[in-house]
């Protein structure tokens, strides 16, 4: 992993046990994400990218998640074995984390003055009052107009962007290097997602943060990060500059993925789909998981599971990789 | 030629939670949807197009206005005939789990229809069942399964075959990829285009993913706070829009080509509350273009350029008609 990395996860591997037995949700995943930039890890419900993100958080109870092995590198700390006092004080301090449901994340009978101040408290000992300049300070720099007036308001007296908005706000109060933003847009509206994503930029910008972008949304990581992390059925299968992968995806997943988005196809033409569905955790075969629904497909993929191999600039995990 | 069904100037006002106000879910909606046309409806939460889609199979009752079904009017129909009516008239909801009741085999879902209308036998109704199950993409041999089997898409699979199942002229269709995951949407988006050819069916496919309805739709309404504020062809409305909310909504959607920069509208401002419908306008207090008459006066819908668009800029010289994002 390259010296600038502010994160780098090294063959992270997260399984829960259930009632079955235990179960692999996330394999051998490695990706850095380096300082002021963006990496977006892309995949699909189910693909592990929420998991990753709550373990480097080690947002996950345990039991059932277990951290079976890896690393989790932040500045030249392993976040897998730090003990957890000295966890909370990277959580929400040195490393900010914004969810999808801004309404679940809140808690509905706190105003949001003294829920971003108590973020303030914890880590830097700070009582309301002298806490309050940073508050207000926070929310303009995530664009609350009237700041001093929506101290006082409760999350259900605000609209869902600006409930995100102070999500956004409570992330970075304490200043840190790295957010993690898990799906931040997916629950809002088009047009308020368009100002959420010019928010994190400029606050990218104007912070030097960097940003683990969380999603779904293919367009939303060509418009926001450098690179990206493909990730399906619990593992990394590309990886790269996301100019380079969506100019030529080598995986055949990925390929999929960006041609069966309707943006791509012209109007009324059969859209290229994937077949078939994701295999569910510990149903997965020692092969290529994806395998079975793989146009590409070849014996070796269902008997040997391919390693990530670079191609030029990026990387995938494939025997039989898109020309 | 008459139109397979139309909406005249529909409303629907609810009383406000607190009793106080009136909520202008729906106001003055006319379209029409033609034989084998589907019709595309975009706005954001609160602009009241699943409230439509709900009014034109009359699930709820308009205010005002008349929902004609080949000249039909379907507001005259007492319960009975109006029973009948929505043989024709069918939706499918977007969330796949929710409307799928957990405690009926897929077989008896897909049925229910049939048995409400008395279709045929029983053995007919079963032989029926399992075609429809082939005809969306599933094993017939799944019958007796529950829902909870299935995954999202095959749950959705399993809510259009009963749409389906009364042979339909017009399909409703609530936000029904929405749920799902890109590689899913695909599947059910090549479905609904394999069943419309082959079926001969009718759709208003309403979403908020504007490259979906674009995909699929003939014609488009794009709806702000319970109006149609454009309306018109897909290939007018979308690839050159001319009303400042729907250049504004096009903007917004990330584009997955890097190449492809734009210049994106942000609109500043929330998405707007139907309790609280701005004067004039309703759009103005987040137009980027607004000036003094949008404040005060309602832009009534004008045909421009081949299309419906209802906003004051067409009035002060085509210089100023707002130009391609």
């Amino acid at each position: 992993m390259s010296a600038e990395a502010l994160l780098s996860v090294e063959g992270l591997t997260v399984g829960f046990n259930t009632e079955e037995g235990p179960v692999r949700v996330v394999e051998d995943v490695s990706f850095s994400v380096v300082a002021g930039e963006t990496l977006g890890l892309v995949g699909e419900s189910g693909c592990g990218k929420s998991v990753t993100a709550q373990t480097i958080m080690r947002l996950l109870p345990s039991p059932p998640a277990r951290i079976d092995g890896g690393r989790i590198r932040f500045e030249g700390e392993d976040l897998v074995v730090l003990p957890e006092p000295r966890m909370r004080k990277v959580r929400g301090d040195r490393i900010g984390m914004v969810f999808q449901e801004p309404m679940t994340s809140l808690n509905p009978t706190q105003r949001i003055g003294r829920q971003i101040a108590e973020v303030l408290a914890l880590h830097r000992g700070m009582n309301y009052t002298q806490a309050k300049e940073s508050v207000i300070d926070a929310l303009r720099k995530v664009g609350i107009g009237n700041a001093e007036r929506r101290l006082d308001q409760y999350p259900h007296e605000l609209s869902g962007g600006l409930r995100q908005r102070v999500m956004i706000a409570m992330a970075i109060v304490c200043r840190p290097k790295l957010l993690i933003a898990d799906e931040p847009t997916t629950a809002l509206d088009v047009t308020i997602q368009a100002q959420i994503m010019e928010l994190l930029k400029a606050l990218q910008r104007e912070l030097g943060l960097a940003i683990l972008l969380i999603t779904h949304d293919l367009g939303m990581v060509a418009e926001m990060c450098r690179s990206l992390a493909v990730m399906y059925a619990g593992r990394i299968v590309e990886t790269g500059p996301a100019a380079t992968v969506f100019a030529r995806p080598r995986h055949p997943y990925t390929a999929g993925l960006l041609s069966s988005s309707p943006r791509q196809a012209r109007r009324g033409e059969r859209l290229p789909s994937i077949p078939g569905l994701v295999p569910p955790p510990g149903k997965r075969s020692t092969g290529c998981s994806f395998a079975d629904r793989c146009g590409r497909v070849t014996d070796r993929c269902r008997r040997e599971l391919p390693p990530l191999a670079s191609f030029g600039a990026g990387a995938a995990a494939c025997w039989n990789p898109v020309p | 030629m008459t139109a397979l069904i139309e909406a005249r100037s529909l409303a629907k006002h609810f009383p406000s939670r607190d009793g106080k106000a009136v909520v202008k879910a729906v106001s003055e909606v006319s379209l029409a949807v033609a034989e084998g046309e589907t019709l595309g409806i975009v706005g954001e939460s609160g602009c009241g197009k699943s409230t439509l889609a709900r009014l034109l199979l009359r699930l709820i009752e308009p205010t005002s206005g008349d929902i004609l079904f080949r000249g039909e009017s379907l507001i005259d129909l007492d319960a009975a005939a109006l029973r009948k009516r929505r043989r024709d008239i069918q939706i499918v909801f977007q969330d796949p789990y929710a409307s799928l009741d957990p405690r009926m085999t897929i077989a008896s879902i897909i049925a229910e229809p049939l048995d409400i209308h008395g279709i045929g036998s029983r053995a007919e109704r079963r032989t029926k069942t399992l075609e429809l199950l082939d005809l969306v993409g599933l094993d017939p041999a799944a019958a007796g399964r529950y829902p909870h089997e299935f995954s999202g898409g095959q749950r959705q699979r399993i809510g259009i075959a009963r749409a389906i199942a009364l042979e339909p002229r017009l399909v409703v269709l609530d936000e029904p990829v929405s749920a799902l995951d890109v590689s899913i949407q695909s599947q059910i988006l090549n479905l609904l285009a394999d069943l419309k050819a082959r079926l001969r069916l009718s759709y208003i496919f309403i979403s908020h993913d504007l490259s979906v309805v674009e995909h699929v739709s003939d014609a488009v309404a794009v709806m702000y706070l319970g109006r149609i504020v454009e309306h018109g062809k897909t290939e007018d409305v979308l690839s050159n829009p001319l009303h400042p909310y729907t250049q504004a909504l096009v903007s917004a959607v990330p584009e997955i080509d890097p190449a492809a920069k734009r210049q994106r509208i942000v609109l500043s401002g929330d998405p707007p509350n139907p309790e609280h419908i701005p004067p004039g306008c309703p759009f103005h207090p987040r137009c980027p273009q607004a000036f003094d008459t949008c404040r005060n006066l309602l832009p009534p819908l004008e045909t421009v350029r081949g299309r419906q668009i209802a906003c004051h800029l067409i009035h002060i010289g085509a210089s100023a008609l707002p130009r391609n994002p």
